[in-house]
């Protein structure tokens, strides 16, 4: 599954749950962007490494929300500590969907260790999170979407030619948390 | 009956009876002045580190119900974590150690600063006069340069000033969109 494929697979179902999206710095915050645009997307231009703890934060002031966060095997790597916090305080409403391309793909796919054989379901396991789910294709990810916890999906390496995002940071900003602080729509 | 408490509290604590025979109220430490600060600022959401010298600040925290309070792993999780928290409708505060400024910085300024948004950190400022600790030193110089390069106000108030100055700086942070730095030092932690 190239990764653009499973960002447009993640947007689908944030707007079909009605749910605010977290997504990670660089290419994956581009493709989502050129896929499935909605309000309820918050795009990271920088702050390489915060997807996840950002999504747990927001998680944890709005219960009654559902969260989704698209992060990376090389951004998660850089906060593996996120992984023990999630297991221990995210609510039920948290969802954490690695990308894993084990690469940096947005800088010209440098290999991570993942590549190597680091298993970040087994780490995500033994850190405390009692539901972490595979997937290695769409019909998988598709389930997965539907869960909370951890899902680590398998992604090809590789950037679509997607143009670079076209708010400022305060209207992402802006029109995010319009969103988010408005009542859940069902 | 009230004099032969404060007497007796002289005896055994000298610094706090003395305070008590003075009038003041003994109960007003320094890190309670600082929970009052974040109950006058209406700070609902926390995420924190331990510092020693955070400790009681942190049980006080940790007790309120109407704070959510994360422990977080590391300082930078912490910043994440808050920011998420204001986007979801929380005034969040982050309680560190000053080693620990240095663990946040790029979330800082690529995220708070990048994207307007606010934040009141609490700093427990290690490494100056009176500390025993040599590996504070370099991170206890560094503190306020760091603070100063980045443009981000800090404020040091005295145990007397805490509550005022705690609910001023989520003022400023709330209305400039920025992180606000407060330190609190050794001297802050040990006076009464």
């Amino acid at each position: 599954m190239k990764r653009i494929e499973a960002i447009a697979l993640a947007g689908l179902a944030a707007a079909e749950q009605d749910a605010l999206l977290i997504c990670n710095i660089g290419y994956p915050s581009r493709e989502l962007f050129s896929v499935c645009d909605r309000p309820e997307s918050f795009y990271m231009l920088g702050s390489m490494g915060m997807a996840s703890s950002i999504g747990l934060g927001l998680a944890l002031a709005r219960p009654e929300r559902r969260v989704m966060v698209l992060d990376g095997d090389g951004s998660l790597l850089m906060n593996l500590g996120s992984l023990a916090s999630i297991a221990h305080h995210a609510p039920d409403n948290y969802l954490l969907v690695i990308l894993d391309n084990c690469c940096y793909g947005s800088t010209g796919s440098q290999p991570s260790c993942t590549r190597l054989g680091t298993d970040l379901a087994a780490m995500a396991r033994a850190a405390g999170v009692r539901r972490v789910r595979r997937a290695e294709d769409r019909e998988q990810l598709a389930e997965a979407l539907l869960e909370q916890g951890v899902v680590v999906a398998g992604v090809e390496a590789g950037n679509a030619h997607v143009p670079i995002i076209s708010l400022s940071p305060q209207e992402i900003l802006e029109r995010f948390m319009r969103c988010a602080l408005s009542a859940p729509q069902s | 009956m009230r004099a032969i408490r404060t007497f007796l509290l002289a005896l055994h604590h000298p610094g706090k009876g003395l305070m008590a025979w003075r009038g003041y109220d003994v109960d007003m430490n320094p890190s309670r002045a600082v929970y009052l600060g974040l109950r006058r600022a209406g700070i609902d959401f926390a995420t924190s580190v331990p510092c020693v010298n955070l400790q009681e600040l942190l049980g006080l925290v940790d007790t309120d119900p109407d704070i959510i309070h994360l422990p977080a792993t590391r300082e930078e999780e912490g910043v994440g974590i808050c920011a998420g928290a204001w986007m979801g409708g929380r005034r969040p505060a982050l309680l560190m150690q000053n080693s620990g400024l240095g663990n946040c910085i790029n979330a800082l300024a690529s995220l708070d600063m990048l994207y307007g948004i606010p934040l009141l950190m609490i700093i427990s400022h290690r490494g100056g006069r009176a500390e025993s600790i040599i590996g504070q030193v370099p991170m206890g110089q560094l503190t306020v340069p760091l603070l100063e390069a980045m443009g981000i106000s800090h404020l040091s108030p005295s145990p007397a000033e805490a509550e005022e100055a705690v609910a001023e700086a989520w003022n400023r942070a709330e209305s400039g969109h920025c992180p606000v730095a407060l330190l609190f030092d050794l001297d802050f932690w040990r006076s009464l």
